[in-house]
């Protein structure tokens, strides 16, 4: 095998393989950090390796084996050197038993899917441990769980690769020091801990699904990432409606990416899209997702959480063929549970877009203005870019103008900028 | 990254019949565990498996005339006998999933990429939008 060929082919297996090897070297060491270490030291070995042996019939049992005998490596050498790791190293070696080199066996039922399926969740759980900070755990989850390289998190963040590799580092560490055990939360704690996993794979869905910096408007790779990770959380947690909530309404969202962009890259809104452009399968996906959620909700006897809600209101567009077609009653209905469930300023401006679209300007506005003082809201573009819509559908040309400029200097996205500057323009040409 | 994977069984449209009267229960189950793998790994987006082509038809534009044609097919080669729909990020990883595939001697599995809109020419961009 030719080496380019067999590079493509080695990041092939260990973006399949990657999360599955931490998960179950995790369960083994009881040390993320470690295990991630222990992971990228197979990859290197096979990035060593296979380029002339050729890819291994049984590849994840290949890097398993590898990293296992690492493990034995690396924990006798410490005992040796720290009588005080003596206790920790027997302990991984008991553990270890069995997993002697060569032990393929083991290390394919460790691979096994359906044996893996909690030390995945457990994973993901520590990824995004509350312990950590939440750039860390974004970090530590793309890394450890989308099987994605320091310079790729960069990338996708427009962060200095240094700055990710120091932030990867450091969550270890922190996750040592703070001897987060590798397991799944309680039942008591699990609602809470879930909020810090659904969280994080929201926010690596935002972050380039509503680009907030740089010059480009969506970024491709981290809305496929978070859906992949949403995915393999439905997975995973196949029982938390809060979950299938998640991934419905980063499916609806997503299903709009290709109709959300212009021509020259320029942001379309919601009401100018061409719908014929959304991706029906996403929105299957989505809509499917949403009924899981529902169910499960049902048969929990709790109401929708704010993800399944947010969804709904998602779903609400993706079954109206045209914008004139939208249910704006229901979704102001909806923005109005959502209001009471999860309180925010953001939900309440949305919420007053939904009131005006059903009830008029009027009833819209006097919600968006009811915003004015909020703290939260200052210097955020979206409260005067709503104002200015509202103020120039009752007439009111000169104060529209105003608010859209003023949005327009908020705007942290070059082309959301320059389409509120459009926007001011028209509104004064108009008056 | 999307991708299609063509299942292309190595079979006749009667070995296809047989098979959906008479479906071998321990290869159907390696697919459905398959099957599933990939959707835990986040990675499968739809599937479908397709009905023999002898219960199909062909319509085909000889003269530029739509001309039909009932299953089966005598002069068939290639049966096509379903299709999933992945996500990935590599034509490398699409392939790696393909060769994980529970496949049967003799199966084909056709490993094509979905046309995205930003991979035609500006000028059709333009096109499709208008």
């Amino acid at each position: 095998m030719s080496a380019p060929t067999a590079h493509g082919a080695i990041e092939a297996v260990w973006r399949i393989e990657s999360a599955r090897l931490v998960a179950g070297l995790a369960r083994m060491v009881g040390d993320v950090g470690f295990a991630e270490d222990l992971a990228q030291d197979a990859l290197v070995a096979a990035l060593e390796r296979w380029p002339e042996s050729g890819v291994p019939d049984n590849p994840g049992a290949w890097l398993m084996a590898v990293a296992k005998h690492r493990a034995i490596d690396q924990l006798l050498r410490s005992t040796r050197l720290a009588h005080k790791h003596e206790q920790l190293a027997r302990e991984a070696e008991q553990r270890l038993a069995g997993a002697a080199p060569g032990a393929d066996v083991e290390a394919a039922r460790a691979l096994d899917p359906d044996e893996v399926g909690d030390d995945l969740l457990a994973l993901i759980f520590t990824t995004c441990h509350p312990v950590l900070s939440v750039d860390a755990r974004v970090a530590l989850t793309l890394r450890a769980l989308g099987g994605l390289t320091t310079p790729e998190i960069a990338r996708a963040f427009l962060v200095e690769e240094g700055t990710v590799a120091q932030r990867i580092v450091r969550a270890k560490r922190t996750l040592a020091e703070a001897r987060v055990p590798f397991e799944l939360p309680s039942a008591a704690q699990r609602a809470e801990r879930l909020v810090s996993v659904l969280e994080v794979v929201y926010l690596i869905f935002n972050e380039g699904y509503a680009a907030s910096a740089g010059d480009r408007w969506v970024r491709g790779e981290l809305v496929e990432e978070a859906l992949r990770l949403g995915r393999v959380l439905a997975g995973v947690a196949p029982g938390d409606a809060e979950v299938h909530g998640l991934l419905a309404l980063m499916e609806l969202q997503a299903s709009r990416a290709a109709a959300r962009v212009g021509p020259g890259g320029e942001p379309v809104l919601l009401a100018d899209q061409d719908r014929s452009r959304w991706d029906l399968v996403l929105v299957r996906r989505g809509l499917e997702a949403l009924a899981r959620a529902e169910r499960l909700a049902e048969a929990g006897g709790s109401g929708l959480g704010p993800y399944a809600l947010q969804a709904e209101i998602a779903a609400c567009h993706a079954r109206a063929r045209s914008a004139q077609e939208t249910d704006w009653i229901r979704i102001a209905a909806l923005y109005d549970a959502l209001a009471q469930l999860a309180p925010s300023p953001v939900v309440e401006l949305n919420r007053a877009v939904a009131v005006a679209q059903a009830f008029g300007p009027a009833a819209g506005l006097e919600l968006a203005d009811a915003l004015l003082d909020e703290p939260a809201l200052r210097g955020y573009h979206l409260l005067p870019s709503v104002r200015g819509e509202l103020l120039a559908r009752l007439g009111r040309a000169g104060e529209a103008r105003a608010e859209l400029v003023r949005a327009a200097a908020m705007a942290g996205n070059e082309r959301e900028r320059a389409l509120l500057m459009e926007r001011a323009a028209q509104v004064g040409a108009a008056s | 990254m999307r991708f299609m994977m063509i299942m292309l069984p190595g079979i006749t449209e009667e070995q296809y019949e047989q098979f959906q009267h008479d479906p071998p229960v321990d290869a159907i189950a390696a697919m459905g565990k398959y099957n599933d793998e990939l959707a835990k790994a986040g990675a499968l987006l739809a599937l479908d498996g397709l009905h023999p082509p002898t219960k199909g038809a062909r319509v085909s534009f000889e003269g530029g005339k739509p001309r039909v044609t009932d299953g089966p097919f005598a002069e068939a080669k290639e049966l096509i006998g379903g299709y999933w729909l992945i996500q990935a990020k590599s034509k490398e990883e699409a392939v790696e999933w393909a060769s994980r595939c529970p496949a049967q001697q003799g199966d084909v599995i056709e490993v094509r990429q979905v046309q995205e809109q930003e991979d035609f020419p500006p000028e059709v961009q333009a096109a499709l939008q208008s």
